[in-house]
């Protein structure tokens, strides 16, 4: 089996991306480090609660996506799912307000970690059903071909969702219709505690398209050049309306299922293997200073610059008031 | 000796049928499995073979009669060596169905097809003066459609066999012809990957009709029903909506067994974020759908089979939408409350007969919403009468009737001289035996037995 940064094909050998690109990507995998490490802290403390889904890790798989993405194009996920709203322009100090439960978060603190939208970004949430977002997204990119848009939608779920009954339902349509939805099957190896090895049958996930004439393709899911590379492919298919893509990303997580799973299913190597060779920051980060694009002092700046845009969310999350009790009632139904 | 060919029954519901065809002239041979005639249905036409051999003998039944009773006789047949004028035998033939990919149950009124209930009242919302035409309910819900289709683009309808083969129950009969496939999309049967799709196109901003073929079948959906589209308004902290109508036939059909003769108006009245709807007359079929349709919440619009066929006075109106959570009066009266739903209104309007007979003036309440359910009306109604018996298809526990009991036990204790009492379904899966399927559903003299009761007389 396939193991992250071992894709069955890669973009490595593929054109090194110039400067302005690396930064921009270092940036925004950056902030969704430090913000997971930040919501981890928070946890600690017991200023977040109930179910906490950190992406520490698979930052490159949602990055590399959105470069991709253009104005209008949809995202919808699971509830692993802080890291695809901060990679769609979502504000930090929203997403974290909504952690700890403040009037101040996306859903006014109604929603929680697994549960945050935003119309004005085109992000869709936060689904805590595992695979339901799959019917959704492809709903979604029903719409976008029912309105005559060229936009497409990004519809992310993990390897476990990929046993899920509906997605093989969604598949069909999708195929069918020619929807401009591209499956992106992130595969970290373990849903929750079970290996991708003790859970599929047919483990080389991308594949799962095929019987219904629905391009896979593997990819090295650590590496955020080869995600976009692969991620340009696939959004020109569905824009040219052949239909949907899938894309199986190959990646890891480097913490538990959630903040409550001690990760007993794998061993400490195996975990800081990873992470010592294929972190997808480390990895920008060898190519910036490797290739002498940039030096020390300008990705200083940056860490700098994340820390601060962290400390802010963090701290406006524990400021924000509670949100009002007479907000039980309210957002029940939408008023006629 | 002559075979009696009899008229057949072409769907568990169907009482009769137009003679649409004949493929044979007297004095034709027919060998068995030939075509002798054609024979349709509001719903669909069906193809009638020939199970003996023979000659045609007599046509008895006419080409192009309608309302042609099931086991009527329509031609004799009479064998090679018989002489012609002998006896005729009793024999049925076997109606060969055209096709059928999942379900194919031709609807016809199992009920004897009730005009109008007499005493209905007048809907105040009507202006004076408004012509009413005769219409079937599913003549209403179509039309209803229709309209809000021509009116909204983003309206589209979606679901198994609504468009090429014209609706499952031809409820969206002639809308592919209409609107065109992009509106009216045929899915493979995938209940809980369409019910999603459409949740997701309703977060895109689209106005989906999701219909099920029956509601036995949106168990595969439910999960996205209740927490997809249900919830996800509030989780959103009020963002995100998904204006969508769930729609199809609900509760017992006739002899379809246990799987397909539930009623589901207790389930998804359960759920906050959810609408409820489950008209009686064809007027409000065409109102209510109307305003389910532009409702920007999840409805979910309860129809009935036998319902179908039925016709009723709709208020012939450009425009005209019955507002959701409103019950009506059906019939007033000042001796007993009748509060029911769907179906259970015309047992109930028929029990109100009986009971007026015998000198009980009942008030029958068709509640129309069950979520949110109109109380007020309710309550107004017991303060009146100060005795109610609930009506519904459903199973007894946590349904409908046990709602409103609880509702007036909070509400309305001291207005009551005698205890709630509960009309309802049988708590047992539904039989298939014709005797046994009649046992378990809510007949009219177990709603004026219960109306006696509470009234203290035997």
């Amino acid at each position: 089996m396939a193991k992250p940064g071992k894709a069955a094909d890669t973009a490595k050998g593929g054109k090194l991306p110039p400067a302005k690109e690396l930064l921009q990507y270092y940036r925004d995998m950056l902030l969704i480090r430090r913000f997971e490490e930040k919501a981890g802290q928070l946890y600690g403390m017991g200023l977040i609660g109930g179910f906490c889904h950190l992406y520490i890790g698979q930052e490159a798989v949602v990055v590399g996506l959105q470069a991709c993405a253009k104005l209008g194009d949809a995202v919808i996920t699971s509830y692993r799912d802080h890291g695809h709203m901060l990679a769609t322009g979502m504000d930090s100090k929203g997403v974290m307000a909504e952690l700890t439960g403040r009037a101040g978060g996306y859903s006014k603190g109604k929603g929680g970690s697994m549960h945050m939208f935003s119309r004005e970004k085109h992000f869709y949430g936060g689904h805590g059903i595992v695979g339901a977002q799959v019917p959704l997204g492809t709903g979604l990119a029903f719409a976008q071909r029912y309105n005559k848009t060229d936009n497409v939608t990004f519809c992310y779920f993990g390897d476990g969702s990929a046993n899920q009954g509906q997605v093989y339902e969604s598949f069909n349509m999708a195929e069918l219709w020619k929807l401009p939805v591209i499956y992106v099957i992130e595969n970290n190896q373990y849903a929750m505690g079970t290996s991708v090895a003790r859970a599929s049958a047919q483990p080389a996930l991308y594949k799962r398209g095929e019987s219904f004439g629905i391009q896979g393709r593997q990819v090295d899911g650590m590496s955020v050049v080869a995600v976009k590379e692969a991620g340009e492919e696939a959004v020109a298919h569905c824009r040219a309306g052949k239909g949907p893509v899938i894309l199986e990303m190959m990646t890891y997580r480097y913490r538990g299922h959630s903040m409550s799973d001690p990760a007993k299913y794998r061993s400490k190597d195996e975990v800081t293997k990873m992470r010592a060779e294929h972190d997808p920051i480390d990895q920008v980060r060898a190519l910036l200073l490797g290739n002498k694009m940039v030096d020390e002092d300008a990705l200083k700046a940056i860490d700098k610059e994340v820390k601060d845009i962290v400390q802010q969310a963090a701290d406006f999350a524990q400021e924000s008031p509670e949100p009002d009790p007479s907000e039980l009632w309210t957002d029940v139904y939408v008023e006629a | 000796m002559s075979i009696e060919i009899l008229m057949p029954a072409l769907s568990p519901t169907m009482t009769e049928g137009k003679l649409a065809k004949w493929h044979k002239r007297e004095g034709d041979e027919v060998k068995a499995g030939d075509i002798i005639a054609e024979i349709e249905t509001d719903k669909a036409t069906m193809e009638f073979e020939a199970v003996d051999e023979g000659v045609l003998e007599k046509i008895l039944v006419a080409e192009g009669t309608e309302g042609v009773a099931v086991n009527t006789p329509i031609a004799s047949l009479r064998g090679e060596d018989e002489k012609p004028g002998a006896a005729p035998a009793k024999k049925a033939e076997a109606p060969k169905a055209e096709a059928a990919p999942k379900e194919d149950k031709a609807v016809e009124s199992a009920v004897t097809a009730a005009k109008t209930p007499a005493p209905e009242l007048k809907d105040p919302a009507i202006p004076e003066g408004t012509q009413f035409v005769s219409m079937t309910v599913r003549e209403a819900i179509r039309e209803g459609m229709s309209e809000e289709m021509r009116r909204d683009p983003k309206v589209f309808l979606m679901g198994e066999e609504v468009g090429q083969y014209q609706g499952a129950y031809k409820i969206s009969q002639g809308m592919l012809d209409e609107f065109g496939p992009d509106r009216v999309i045929d899915t493979p049967i995938t209940e809980q990957g369409f019910a999603g799709l459409g949740v997701g196109a309703a977060f895109g901003g689209l106005r989906p009709i999701i219909e099920f073929m029956t509601f036995n079948f949106s168990m595969q959906a439910i999960d996205q029903i209740v927490n997809s589209a249900a919830k996800t308004l509030y989780m959103s902290g009020g963002q995100m909506g998904s204006p969508i109508v769930f729609r199809g036939p609900n509760g017992a059909a006739a002899r379809v067994g246990a799987q397909h003769s539930q009623c589901y108006a207790a389930w998804y009245s359960h759920i906050p974020g959810l609408k409820v709807v489950a008209p009686y007359s064809a007027a409000d079929f065409k109102g209510l759908i109307k305003a389910a349709i532009r409702d920007p919440n999840p409805v979910i619009f309860l129809e009935n089979e036998i319902l179908y066929g039925r016709s009723f006075e709709v208020p012939k109106l450009d425009d005209y939408v019955v507002p959701i959570g409103k019950a009506r009066i059906a019939r007033e009266g000042k001796d007993v409350t009748l509060v029911g739903y769907s179906i259970a209104v015309g047992h109930a309007l028929a029990a109100a007969e009986k009971l007026a007979e015998e000198g009980i003036d009942a008030e029958v309440i068709d509640l129309r919403t069950i979520r949110p359910m109109d109380h007020e009306t309710i309550i107004k109604s017991v303060t009146k009468t100060n005795r109610i018996v609930t009506v519904e298809e459903g199973f007894p526990q946590s349904g409908i009737g046990a709602e409103i009991a609880a509702v007036i036990m909070e509400k309305a204790f001291d207005q009551l001289d005698a205890p709630v009492v509960r009309v309802h379904g049988k708590d047992v899966p539904m039989p298939y035996a014709a005797n046994l399927e009649k046992l378990a559903l809510v007949t009219v003299p177990e709603i004026v037995a219960a109306a006696k009761a509470v009234c203290y007389r035997k």
